[in-house]
């Protein structure tokens, strides 16, 4: 239930950027290593936002997946939960992707600009 | 009205990150090494505490950050020890959160009496995945998984085994009344965080607690291996 608590610093961030705009839309990343769930990540946002700049914006993570590479070279997609090395079996691997939880953009309703401003 | 795309590319967790930072410097200033210790509700974190606590550290003088959804129990016992322990509740004021977070513990620093002590050990709300979203400012992460919770668990809570400097099995002296299999436990372990420090031990008969106060001292005086 930690989704509570991102939805909230999703909300912040989200209205931190708008600028006084109304929000339509959230757009994120959440990699693979990431235990968030999505779905509750929804639901939980469209309770927390009510009544904000960003009631009713579609919140929209997409999925990345994880990419890691050995200090042998070697560059793989996890499959299944192995952080050895495929070739080598060696430990010492560093995350690529897939361990982010990002805010990527938001999308805002702009007033018409009728006359310069 | 017509819609624009503002970008944002920011971490979600950025706010407590931040704080986290902020946490780390004032411990660092007041020259207090943090452990944040974490498991599943009932894996022993505070027994595993009692036990070391009572015993002493060679010399280094610990305190515990408590931290609970509700109530003191665990701080009533571990008071009783006469370590300074200061109890975080993340109740209503908080939200009732099932982890905690830079923020409360930063929220905690007043109450707590950070020139008494050389090591802070946070004992974090009982929970495997969402403590270990959060930093809180620690140097050094543990986790407690008892044997009892089955040979799954780091397969089902990679964040929490993956991001530990320790893993602490405990409860081994309940080994042969069960079917958990620590070879299979230590197999899957590997797979989500090879090369990690781990040690054996019972919070029960106190055998293997000798290796976790050593390495709370090796924390304390900067030996061990931190975040």
């Amino acid at each position: 239930m930690h989704e509570l608590a991102i939805s909230r610093a999703i909300l912040e961030q989200a209205i931190g950027h708008a600028e006084g705009r109304r929000v339509t839309r959230v757009s994120l990343t959440v990699g693979a290593l990431r235990q968030v769930a999505p779905e509750s990540l929804r639901f939980y946002f469209e309770i927390v936002s009510r009544g904000t700049l960003c009631e009713g914006a579609e919140l929209e993570p997409r999925a990345v997946a994880a990419r890691l590479r050995c200090r042998c070279g070697a560059e793989w997609e996890l499959a299944e939960l192995a952080f050895r090395c495929p070739a080598c079996a060696d430990a010492d691997v560093t995350v690529l992707d897939g361990d982010q939880l990002r805010v990527e953009s938001i999308e805002v309703e702009e007033e018409q600009c009728i006359a310069p401003r | 009205m017509h819609r624009t795309k503002v970008r944002v590319a920011t971490d979600v967790l950025d706010a407590n990150e931040t704080i986290a930072r902020a946490n780390r410097a004032d411990f660092d200033r007041a020259g207090v090494r943090v452990v944040n210790l974490m498991s599943a509700p009932g894996a022993g974190k505070t027994a595993l505490l009692e036990r070391v606590l009572i015993d002493g550290l060679a010399g280094v003088r610990a305190g515990v950050l408590e931290g609970d959804v509700q109530g003191s129990l665990d701080a009533d016992r571990l008071s009783a020890l006469h370590v300074p322990v200061t109890q975080l509740n993340t109740d209503p004021g908080f939200g009732g959160e099932c982890h905690l977070d830079a923020n409360m513990v930063r929220s905690a620093l007043g109450a707590m009496a950070l020139e008494e002590i050389d090591l802070l050990v946070i004992e974090n709300v009982g929970n495997l995945v969402c403590p270990a979203e959060f930093r809180v400012g620690e140097d050094a992460r543990a986790m407690i998984s008892s044997v009892t919770e089955g040979e799954d668990k780091p397969l089902k809570y990679p964040l929490m085994f993956r991001t530990c400097e320790l893993v602490v099995i405990n409860k081994i002296d309940l080994l042969p009344h069960l079917d958990f299999s620590l070879e299979r436990f230590l197999e899957n372990l590997d797979r989500v965080n090879p090369g990690v420090e781990q040690m054996l031990v019972s919070a029960r008969t106190g055998e293997g607690v000798d290796a976790f106060a050593g390495w709370l001292t090796a924390v304390a005086r900067g030996e061990a291996r931190t975040a």
